[in-house]
């Protein structure tokens, strides 16, 4: 390859990004008007939150635990240098429910339920099941994508909760029933220092977003995947590492917004 | 897997995630976390409270005996009003003192009662006469400074 046809190329590959943007935007938006017909089809949407919600419930359960576990014992050791061992409770819940329980529970979601969408929606476009799908005169939209969106964005919100309070509970065992804090001040300074609109609140919300990106990510990417195993192959890799980075951009533009003061 | 069992998991998913976020809201939320089963109420003014916080512990001879239930401000003695929960089976006479403590060099603030010799006990409602108000930092340094300025031109006119 000559050096003249390399801004050839960076060019062509720009362009094809930006191409590949759009496109995925006026996916975003087909699939936000497919969402009533979703809606409209409860026992679907049930299906895809057992799928992605309760098979996922036991990375989340112990993912959670661990970070729990690890994060009293780092926090217990540099705490204890101040002499406020006593601020362990607080330190776990604000770190938890404001950014690692969103984020983390974010990435192993899109590790676990977004590969599984994406692997699952490349199989149905290789094997030729939502053409047939649409011969039939039925939406392949409506009744195979919009339902596992909707459960996707349901999903979300409820491993995130479940994330931190593991978290909290793992955090208390180690911190008051193996290295012997006060209980009292473990919850007590928890409570003061965690505000349920500002912390819990604002947890919950970048949770939800996280699941909008992460679940039409994985969509897209299986949606658009070439009809082939190497293809499907290929999508399922590129769902885990655009979803992870798409998840944390939006963590670090919403905790500017929502955690700067004014 | 069948219809009815599908649900029933669902079920269960969406219950576990309304019980999480329900200990979230209420462990972050000021609702009494202790396992006292009835406390009573008794009330104390002082200047300055000096970071002492809701629930924090109330303390006599280092054992905790209750906890701060609300702290309000007195507009017309601009006094901080505190409401404390004492255990019922704790007792205190009338004339026990109430200051307010720091917990190890940096730490939190609590309450300390110290129980004075009267016979009869306080009643629920009542207010601890005795009080002494937080120190505060800035407060005793600035103090000192004041006095060490106003020794040093005392000291030079006595040399000479």
């Amino acid at each position: 390859m000559t050096l003249l046809a390399f801004p050839g190329l960076v060019g062509r590959r720009c362009l094809a990004l930006l191409a590949a943007l759009g496109h995925a935007t006026l996916f975003f938006v087909d699939l936000l008007r497919h969402l009533p017909g979703a809606l409209r089809r409860p026992y679907l949407c049930i299906v895809q939150v057992h799928a992605i919600g309760n098979r996922s419930l036991s990375i989340i359960g112990a993912s959670g635990a661990a970070v729990g576990l690890v994060l009293a014992l780092q926090g217990y050791m540099t705490l204890s240098r101040y002499g406020q061992s006593d601020s362990l409770g607080l330190l776990v819940a604000v770190a938890l429910v404001r950014e690692l329980g969103p984020v983390l529970t974010a990435l192993l979601f899109a590790g676990r339920a977004g590969t599984s969408l994406t692997a699952e929606i490349g199989l149905m476009k290789s094997g030729e099941q939502l053409a047939a799908m649409e011969m039939m005169a039925v939406d392949p939209r409506v009744r195979v994508l919009a339902p596992r969106f909707v459960a996707g964005i349901f999903c979300m919100p409820v491993l995130g909760a479940i994330f931190s309070v593991v978290g909290i509970l793992a955090a208390y065992v180690i911190g008051v029933l193996m290295i012997g804090l006060d209980p009292g001040q473990f919850w007590s300074q928890m409570q003061d220092g965690v505000d349920v609109v500002k912390d819990v609140g604002n947890g919950v919300v970048k949770t939800v977003v996280f699941g909008v990106a992460a679940t039409f990510i994985a969509l897209y990417i299986g949606y658009e995947s070439q009809a082939t195993p190497e293809g499907v192959a290929l999508a399922t890799t590129r769902t885990v590492v655009v979803s992870s980075l798409v998840v944390l951009f939006l963590d670090f533009i919403l905790t500017a917004l929502m955690f700067t003061a004014p | 897997m069948s219809k009815k069992q599908t649900e029933t998991l669902v079920g269960g998913f969406v219950l576990l995630g309304l019980l999480a976020i329900l200990f979230l809201a209420l462990k972050a939320a000021n609702l009494a976390s202790f396992s006292f089963d009835s406390t009573y109420t008794l009330q104390a003014r002082f200047d300055e409270i000096g970071g002492l916080k809701v629930q924090a512990p109330v303390k006599s001879a280092g054992v905790t005996v209750g906890r701060i239930a609300s702290i309000t401000f007195d507009n017309k003695t601009f006094q901080a009003l505190v409401t404390l929960q004492i255990d019922q089976h704790y007792q205190f006479p009338t004339d026990t003192s109430a200051k307010i403590l720091t917990a190890g060099l940096l730490g939190d603030r609590y309450l300390g009662l110290e129980a004075g010799g009267d016979d009869k006990n306080l009643k629920p409602g009542d207010t601890i006469k005795m009080v002494q108000s937080a120190i505060v930092l800035e407060s005793l340094i600035s103090s000192f400074l004041y006095n060490k300025a106003a020794e040093s031109p005392k000291d030079a006119g006595a040399k000479k």
